[in-house]
């Protein structure tokens, strides 16, 4: 070390004021949140404090530390000779300037972790979390006659208001097994998303408006049309024509009180048969466009949470 | 009596030219702009490469009246009780039919939007017909592609913000577009939308990204993208008669190696 009266006492380097910056920190942050990780943030700060005032008093009067300075710091120069930097300490290997350098560029990197990863993960997660639809009544039995769909619109998220409406078309197919046999075609073309429409004549006169529900009866249909890019469906909204990659997505059903109500909805590759003995082919939901089956599958491997 | 004119000709010129000198001194900004403004290119430049700083205009135009534009828009799908029209759409409206010249800005923000898009081609166009995208400029052409991805992404952004029937579909498609892409295009789909289904959150999404995220992102783009055009210089058309690399080389400061292609030439001042 350098002689005490040409310099004054520098002390070395030392981590231990970034534990006790961490403990600092853990301390206010608890203030807010709870007085466990107050009274934790204490004790960090207190051991590591302690620490670094251990550092800082060694090898001065406070401390009164043995010196350390036994003869292999005489047997040091010689090799340092040749750097012609004889006046520097040969035992520092690992200079000041270097610590301090990481040091900012760590704590640096640190501090902007912390305050870019929360915000990074606001702006990616909520999407991907709590997607799930609830359940959602869209009226008695006895408004969805035997083998003719009714076009069905509700708002799926009273909280979100119009722009969560969704239209399905609705079918009763009898009973299956003394169940009800419901058949549940979302109206989200398989090719884009586009709305598909029914090729058909309506029964405008004869709809009903039930809370956030609307129904409007179908005369008789022939099956669906998309009016974007002209996807074909049949009345199973198994794929006739055009673009689309697979049959419309259906709604799974559940009948409560005597009233339908539609659930989560699922991909479907296609459909067998027709009404309440159709083998349907179901997969998770998938974002139109996307092929569920075959080879082009693969390039979808996961689907994200809906 | 001429002696006292030019004295106060004089005079008049260092007041004029005292805050001038008042911030070159303090910030040496007079003299970068000068040697922005004022450094040398090929003799034989064409007017196809101005079709650049066109490009930068229509995307200053796009900024100016969109940030105008955001003052008076509201990105809020929920329906208005009064109207029965959602608050976005009927704030497009009052823009365009109430505002005093809010139709002339919101169509300088529409129709410039294609001209920004339209630009952006027909320079990507010159640059490649020019061969200007080689060596040492490749890393600007790799800038530039993704200065027109980010206007493309403005494009589809922006779209949505209308909130009508034309928009909220052409979304719904692109998003869905999105989606086919292999592996992450679901995930991709469903981080822009926000969600499954396009919802509450989808506009006001759209709107950070089309005014905050983006243009941020072009703005930091284009500040590269200029100073590589002005550290390696000014290509000349191909046909141009001076052989690439034997012009002189102004300032001593590209000498090295092969960098004589940034050649320079006799317009411009010295």
């Amino acid at each position: 070390m350098q002689p005490q009266e040409e310099h004054p006492h520098v002390p070395g380097p030392s981590v231990w004021p970034v534990g006790f910056a961490v403990g600092v920190v853990v301390l206010l942050v608890g203030l807010i949140i709870s007085w466990y990780v107050a009274g934790l943030g204490a004790l960090i700060a207190l051991v590591f404090g302690f620490l670094w005032v251990r550092d800082l008093t060694a090898g001065t009067a406070l401390a009164h530390a043995p010196a350390v300075e036994p003869e292999e710091r005489v047997s040091a120069p010689p090799l340092q000779a040749d750097v012609t930097l004889p006046e520097e300490p040969p035992v520092e290997r690992y200079p000041r300037s270097k610590f301090l350098e990481i040091g900012t560029l760590g704590l640096g990197g640190v501090i902007g972790g912390l305050v870019t990863v929360p915000a990074l993960g606001f702006m990616i997660a909520p999407p991907f979390l709590n997607q799930g639809t609830k359940d959602h009544d869209i009226g008695p039995l006895t408004d969805f006659p035997q083998g003719k769909y009714v076009i069905a619109t509700w708002t799926s998220d009273k909280s979100q208001g119009e722009v969560s409406r969704r239209t399905a078309f609705v079918r009763y197919n009898g009973e299956l097994n003394n169940q009800p046999s419901f058949t549940i075609i979302s109206n989200h073309c398989a090719h884009l998303g586009c709305p598909v429409q029914p090729n058909g004549p309506l029964d405008n006169k004869n709809t009903k408006e039930l809370a956030d529900v609307t129904l409007i009866p179908t005369v008789s249909i022939a099956g669906f049309g998309c009016p974007c890019h002209g996807g074909q469906y049949d009345t199973e909204g198994n794929r006739t024509a055009g673009p689309p990659v697979r049959a419309l997505d259906r709604y799974a059903f559940s009948i409560r009180n005597g009233h339908l109500f539609v659930g989560k909805p699922f991909s479907v590759s296609s459909v067998d048969g027709t009404g309440a003995n159709a083998k349907i082919h179901k997969w998770t939901l998938s974002f139109p466009g996307e092929h569920v089956n075959g080879i082009e599958s693969w390039l979808y491997p996961i689907q994200p949470p809906h | 009596m001429a002696a006292t004119k030019t004295t106060r000709g004089e005079k008049l010129q260092e007041t004029i030219l005292y805050p001038v000198d008042w911030l070159e001194e303090r910030s040496g900004l007079v003299g970068g702009v000068k040697y922005f403004l004022f450094r040398k290119v090929p003799g034989d430049t064409n007017w196809f490469q101005t079709l650049g700083a066109a490009t930068l205009t229509a995307f200053l135009v796009q900024a100016l009246t969109g940030v105008i534009l955001a003052m008076y828009y509201k990105p809020d799908p929920t329906i208005d009780p009064a109207t029965k029209l959602p608050v976005a759409y009927e704030s497009i409206q009052h823009i365009t039919n109430d505002l005093w010249a809010g139709w002339l800005v919101r169509g300088m923000h529409r129709w410039g939007a294609s001209v920004f898009i339209i630009l952006m081609f027909m320079h990507m166009g010159r640059v490649f017909l020019f061969g200007a995208y080689k060596y040492p400029r490749e890393l600007n052409w790799i800038i530039g592609v993704l200065l027109l991805a980010m206007g493309l992404g403005e494009g589809f952004t922006g779209y949505l913000l209308p909130w009508d029937q034309t928009s909220y579909w052409a979304t719904v498609v692109g998003v869905n577009i999105n989606g086919t892409a292999p592996f992450l295009g679901p995930f991709l789909a469903q981080f822009l939308q926000g969600g499954t289904y396009i919802n509450a959150d989808t506009l006001s999404r759209f709107y950070a990204i089309h005014m905050l995220l983006i243009p941020g992102a072009i703005f930091a783009l284009i500040g590269l993208h200029l100073y590589l055009v002005v550290r390696l210089g000014v290509t000349s058309p191909p046909w141009s008669k001076e052989a690439a690399g034997k012009g002189p080389i102004g300032n001593g400061k590209v000498t090295t190696g092969r960098s004589g292609l940034t050649r320079f030439g006799t317009r411009g001042r010295r």
